[in-house]
C-alpha cells in the first residue's frame, strides 16, 4: 500500500476532478461509464485500491462485458444470459433483481487498454485478499500469465504480504512479469534468476521464450536456467519413476510373500493362491459393509479390523486345504499344481455365486485418501500405506521364521522332515500351520489391494502369474529373493513403461524374466546344499 | 498281455471307434432327412469337429507331459498360433468381400488405416504356404524355447511356470493392435476356404472329417514315437533324469525334439479349429486355457495318448453341455475334477478301466509311487 496510495494520490492531482479515495465502493461502481477509456481506468485502480473484496465481482463482470447500465436510472448492473433468457445482478451482492427487458439496458464498453487496468486491479484485490491460500493462488496465476500491467499491484502486495511463502510466490511473480516487460537487463537478468529457483514447468514456459532475446546477457541467462530446470525436471521425473515402482514392487511383494512361504520354503505349487487374496479382499469388503450397516463412526478402523478377519479366513482355508488336498500329494509338485488349480477353479465360482460377477465397491479410510506433494512429485497416501504395509508384513515374517520356536520348527521340518520327527516335532501339524501361514498372508495381501484393485472374483486371476515369477526370480526358498525381485521387478516396469507403454513394458518383463530362468534356473539368490536338488 | 507293435489293442479300439464314428455321423447328416431319429444337424458338425481339434491338442500335450514328463503350461500358445496362422490365411480369402472391399487388406486393417499389408502377412495367401506356417511357427518357437529351457536344464515347476510365462506373454502382445494381427477381436468374418463356403454342410463334414483323421494320425504318430527306442529313452529322462544323462544320452535333444513335434501337432488342432469355430483370438493364449488341458490328460490317463483324446472328449462334451444347462455348476464342476482325479485317480480313467481286469497295465506306465529321487 505505500508505493500505491503516493502513486493514486499523484494520478488524482495530474487528472483533476477525479474520484477521491474516500469515495464509497458504489460511488466509484457509479462512475465506470462515464468519461473516455483513460479516465475510466483510472476508476478501475480507485476500485481496486479499495481492497474491497466484493469489488472482485464487480471488475470481473467488467472484463467480461457483463456489466450493464439500467438506462431508466443509471443504475449499475451485472446482466448475463442474451435476449428474452437476460437476468440482472447486483454487482456487489450477487443478489438477483429479475428479468432485464429488451434495450432497456447499456453494455459498459471496455477496450483492451481497460481489460488490462481490470486484470490489475482484480490481481491487487486477490493479492490483498484476507485468505493466505486466495493469496498464493492469485500470485501463482500472477506468475502464469506473467503481465508486466501487474507489476505496481505485485509490488505493492509484495510490500504488504507478511506470510513468507506466500511473499516469496509474490516476488517470483513479480520476477515473471518483469521479464515480461522491458525493464533494464541488469534487472531481467536477476529476475531469471529467481524464476530459476521457482523451478517447475511454469518457470519453463517463462523462460523458454527468453532463449531467443534480442539481449544476450538474458538469452544466455535464460539457457543456462532453461537447461538447469530441465535437469531438475528429469532427475524428479526419474524419482517419481522409482516411487510408482516401489509401489508397484510393494504390490508385488504382499502378492508373492505368501508364496514365497507355500512354494519357496515348502516347495507345494500353490495356484489357489490369487484366490487367496480374493478372498482376504471379499473379507474386508464384508467388514465395510457390516460397519457401515451398524457402527459407521468405526469406518476409519475398517481396515485394521479387516486385516485380522482375513488373515484367519484365508489362512483357515489354506489349513483345510493343506489337510484335505495337499498333504495326499507330497512329492508330487505338478499334481498339487493342478489340484490346488481346481481349488481355485472352485473358490472363484464360489464368490461369484455369492457377490455375483461385478466388481464390489471397497472404500478408502479417510487417512488413506488424498495425497502431498514432495517437490516434483506427487505422494498418493493410499500407495504409501502400502509400501509400510507390505515392509511391515514382511519384517513380521522374518522376525517369526527366524526368531520363534514356530520358526525354528518349520526351517527344521523343511530341511529335514525324518530328522524333525525324530526330535518329537509334529511334523504333519507344522506343515499345515505354514501353509495356513503363507495363505493368512495372501489374505493380508487381499486387504491391501482391496484399497487400488478392482474388488471381483477375478482379482486372484491378475496376479497369480506374477507372484510366480516373482518367487522364481528371486529364488525359491528365500524371502530376501523374494523382497529383492518383487521391488526389482516393480522398478524396471516403470521404467520401461514411459519408453515402451505399459503392455509392451509387461511383456519385455516376462521375456526377461523367462531368459533369466534359463541363464539362472534357480533364481537371484539360490538356495545351496544337497536338499535343494532332490 | 502286453503287445509290442503299433498299435496295441486298447488304441486299436479307439481308432475304430474314430473311424465308424468319422464315416457314421457325415452320413447321418446326409442320408437321413431332417426329424428322423439318428439325423445330425448341420450345426453339431463344427462343435463335434470342434472336440476332435481338442482331443488332438490333448494328445500332444500326453506325448509331452505324459512320456517325457516336461508339464507344458503353454500348450495353449502352440494351439494358437497354428490357429492363427490358418486365421490370417482364411483372412486373406475374404479378398474384396469385408465391409470395406479392399482388396488387399482385412477389415480390420483397413478400420486401423494400415498403408500396407504387414510384411509378416506375405504370402498367407497361398494355402500352401499358410499349411507350412501352421506347423512351422509353433514348431519354431518350441525349439527356440525349448532349446534354451532345456540345454540350462530348466525342469519340473520352474519349467511350467516359465510355459505358463511364455503363452502370457504372447496373450498381451496378442491384444496389441500394433501386432497387426486383430487385437482384441483377433481374426473373424471367414467366407470360405480353398473356394468352399464354411457354412455349408460339405465343407463342414470336410473339416469334421479331416480333424479326425488327424487326431488319428497324432495318435499313431505318437505310439510310433513312443513305441520305438527313443520313447523307452524318454520314459527314462521322466522318471530319472540325471541317471539317464549318466548313461550317455544327450537328454535335451530328446526332450526338443519330442517338445518341437508336441508343438506342430497342437499348431495343426489349432488350424482345424479355426475355420470351424470361425474365429481366433487371444482368448486362446490365456493361462487358464493352458492348464484346462492339462485336466483333460488328466482326467483321461497320463502317458496313454488315447486316455488324453478320451479326457479331452468327456470334459470339452460337460463343458457344452453344463454351460449351456448349468452355467453356474461349470467351474464347480472343473474344479472338483482336478481336485479328485489328482488325488483318486492319478491314471485317469484309462486306469479305471484297465483296474477292472487284472494284468492290464501299459508298459510306459507311471510309477505307483512318487518315484524316489535317483540321483
Amino acid at each position: 500500500m505505500r508505493r500505491l496510495l503516493p502513486l493514486l494520490t499523484l494520478l488524482c492531482l495530474a487528472f483533476g476532478p477525479l474520484p477521491a479515495l474516500s469515495q464509497s465502493l458504489e460511488a466509484l461502481i457509479r462512475q465506470l461509464p462515464e468519461g473516455s477509456f483513460s479516465d475510466r481506468a483510472e476508476v478501475v485502480a480507485a476500485i481496486a485500491a479499495t481492497l474491497d473484496e466484493r469489488a472482485v465481482g464487480v471488475l470481473e463482470a467488467l472484463g467480461e462485458g457483463d456489466l450493464h447500465q439500467r438506462k431508466a436510472d443509471g443504475a449499475i448492473l451485472k446482466v448475463t444470459g442474451r435476449g428474452s433468457k437476460a437476468r440482472a445482478f447486483d454487482p456487489l451482492t450477487g443478489e438477483e433483481l429479475g428479468p432485464v427487458p429488451a434495450r432497456s439496458t447499456t453494455a459498459i464498453k471496455v477496450n483492451n487498454a481497460l481489460r488490462r487496468a481490470v486484470r490489475s486491479g482484480i490481481a491487487t484485490l486477490t493479492l490483498m485478499h484476507r485468505d493466505p491460500t486466495r493469496r498464493l493462488a492469485a500470485a501463482n496465476a500472477a506468475f502464469q500469465s506473467a503481465d508486466p500491467d501487474q507489476l505496481e499491484a505485485l509490488g505493492a502486495a509484495l510490500a504488504a504480504e507478511q506470510d513468507a511463502s506466500v511473499a516469496e510466490a509474490i516476488a517470483q511473480a513479480q520476477a515473471a512479469a518483469l521479464l515480461a516487460s522491458d525493464a533494464d537487463p541488469a534487472l531481467r537478468v536477476e529476475a531469471i534468476e529467481t524464476v530459476r529457483a521457482r523451478g517447475g514447468r511454469d518457470a519453463l514456459a517463462v523462460l523458454t521464450p527468453l532463449r531467443a532475446s534480442e539481449v544476450p546477457l538474458i538469452a544466455e541467462a535464460a539457457a543456462a536456467a532453461v537447461a538447469e530446470i530441465e535437469r531438475s525436471q528429469a532427475m524428479w521425473a526419474r524419482a517419481q519413476n522409482v516411487w510408482f515402482g516401489l509401489s508397484l514392487g510393494s504390490v508385488l511383494l504382499l502378492a508373492a510373500v505368501g508364496l514365497g512361504i507355500t512354494f519357496g520354503v515348502m516347495g507345494v505349487i500353490n495356484m489357489a493362491h490369487g484366490e487367496l487374496i480374493m478372498l482376504g479382499a471379499y473379507t474386508t469388503f464384508v467388514t465395510q459393509e457390516l460397519i457401515r450397516g451398524h457402527a459407521p463412526g468405526l469406518f476409519d478402523w475398517s481396515l485394521a479390523i479387516a486385516a485380522p478377519l482375513a488373515f484367519l479366513v484365508a489362512g483357515g482355508i489354506g489349513v483345510a486345504m493343506e489337510r484335505g488336498i495337499v498333504r495326499h500329494l507330497y512329492g508330487r509338485p505338478l499334481e498339487t499344481l493342478l489340484a490346488t488349480w481346481g481349488v481355485s477353479l472352485i473358490l472363484q465360482q464360489t464368490v461369484r455365486s455369492v457377490f455375483g460377477p461385478t466388481n464390489r465397491e471397497v472404500g478408502n479410510p479417510s487417512w488413506m485418501s488424498g495425497a502431498f506433494q514432495l517437490g516434483e512429485m506427487t505422494v498418493t497416501l493410499n500407495r504409501l500405506t502400502i509400501i509400510l504395509f507390505a515392509l511391515v508384513v514382511f519384517a513380521g515374517l522374518l522376525v517369526l521364521l527366524r526368531r520363534t520356536p514356530f520358526g525354528l520348527r518349520m526351517r527344521a521340518v523343511t530341511q529335514n522332515r525324518p530328522m524333525a520327527a525324530e526330535m518329537g516335532i509334529r511334523t504333519g501339524w507344522i506343515d499345515a500351520m505354514t501353509f495356513g501361514l503363507g495363505a493368512g498372508v495372501a489374505g493380508l495381501a487381499g486387504v491391501a489391494l482391496s484399497q487400488i484393485d478392482n474388488v471381483s472374483p477375478n482379482l486372484g486371476q491378475s496376479y497369480i502369474i506374477d507372484s510366480f515369477l516373482v518367487v522364481v526370480f528371486g529364488g525359491a526358498g528365500n524371502l530376501w529373493g523374494t523382497f529383492a525381485a518383487a521391488f526389482s521387478l516393480g522398478i524396471v516396469n516403470k521404467f520401461l513403461e514411459p519408453v515402451a507403454g505399459a503392455v509392451l513394458a509387461k511383456i519385455l518383463v516376462l521375456v526377461f524374466i523367462i531368459l533369466f530362468i534359463q541363464k539362472r534356473p534357480r533364481g537371484l539368490f539360490p538356495q545351496r546344499g544337497r536338499a535343494v536338488e532332490a | 498281455m502286453v503287445r509290442k507293435g503299433l498299435i496295441d489293442r486298447r488304441t486299436g479300439l479307439f481308432l475304430v471307434v474314430l473311424f465308424a464314428v468319422i464315416v457314421l455321423i457325415p452320413l447321418g447328416n446326409l442320408l437321413l432327412a431332417p426329424g428322423t431319429a439318428g439325423h445330425v444337424p448341420g450345426y453339431l458338425l463344427p462343435l463335434l469337429g470342434k472336440y476332435l481339434c481338442f482331443a488332438l491338442l490333448a494328445v500332444s500335450l500326453d506325448l509331452v507331459w505324459g512320456y517325457a514328463g516336461i508339464l507344458s503350461l503353454g500348450h495353449g500358445a502352440f494351439f494358437a498360433l497354428g490357429g492363427y496362422a490358418m486365421g490370417m490365411h482364411l483372412m486373406r480369402e475374404i479378398g474384396d468381400r469385408g465391409v470395406y472391399a479392399n482388396p488387399v487388406l482385412p477389415d480390420f486393417m483397413v478400420f486401423l488405416s494400415y498403408e500396407k499389408l504387414p510384411w509378416y502377412w506375405h504370402g498367407f495367401d497361398m494355402f500352401w504356404f499358410a499349411c507350412l506356417m501352421v506347423l512351422f511357427v509353433p514348431g519354431l518357437l518350441a525349439f527356440v524355447f525349448g532349446w534354451f529351457a532345456f540345454r540350462s536344464r530348466v525342469t519340473g515347476v520352474y519349467l511350467s511356470i516359465i510355459t505358463q510365462a511364455l503363452t502370457y506373454a504372447l496373450m498381451l502382445a496378442f491384444y496389441r493392435n500394433e501386432m497387426g494381427l486383430g487385437g482384441n477381436n483377433g481374426l473373424t468374418d471367414f467366407r470360405d476356404v480353398l473356394g468352399f463356403s464354411l457354412s455349408d454342410d460339405s465343407t463342414r463334414i470336410a473339416l469334421f472329417v479331416l480333424s479326425g483323421l488327424a487326431l488319428a494320425f497324432g495318435i499313431i504318430l505318437g505310439r510310433f514315437i513312443t513305441g520305438s527306442k527313443f520313447g523307452m529313452v524318454l520314459v527314462g529322462v521322466r522318471d530319472a533324469e540325471s541317471r539317464t544323462r549318466f548313461l550317455g544320452y544327450r537328454v535335451e535333444h530328446y526332450k526338443l525334439f519330442v517338445f518341437t513335434v508336441s508343438a506342430m501337432l497342437a499348431g495343426l488342432a489349432g488350424a482345424l479349429y479355426v475355420p470351424q469355430v470361425g474365429i481366433i483370438n487371444p482368448g486362446e493364449f490365456s493361462p487358464a486355457n493352458s492348464i484346462e488341458i492339462v485336466i483333460w490328460v488328466a482326467l483321461g490317463g497320463r502317458c496313454t495318448l488315447v486316455g488324453a483324446a478320451l479326457g479331452a472328449l468327456i470334459v470339452a462334451a460337460a463343458k457344452s453341455w453344463l454351460t449351456a444347462n448349468f452355467p453356474e455348476a461349470w467351474l464347480f464342476v472343473l474344479g472338483a475334477a482336478f481336485v479328485l482325479v489328482t488325488i483318486f485317480l492319478p491314471r485317469g480313467v484309462i486306469g479305471l478301466l484297465d483296474g477292472l481286469k487284472p494284468g492290464g497295465r501299459h508298459r510306459h506306465a507311471l510309477p505307483q509311487a512318487a518315484p524316489e529321487p535317483a540321483e
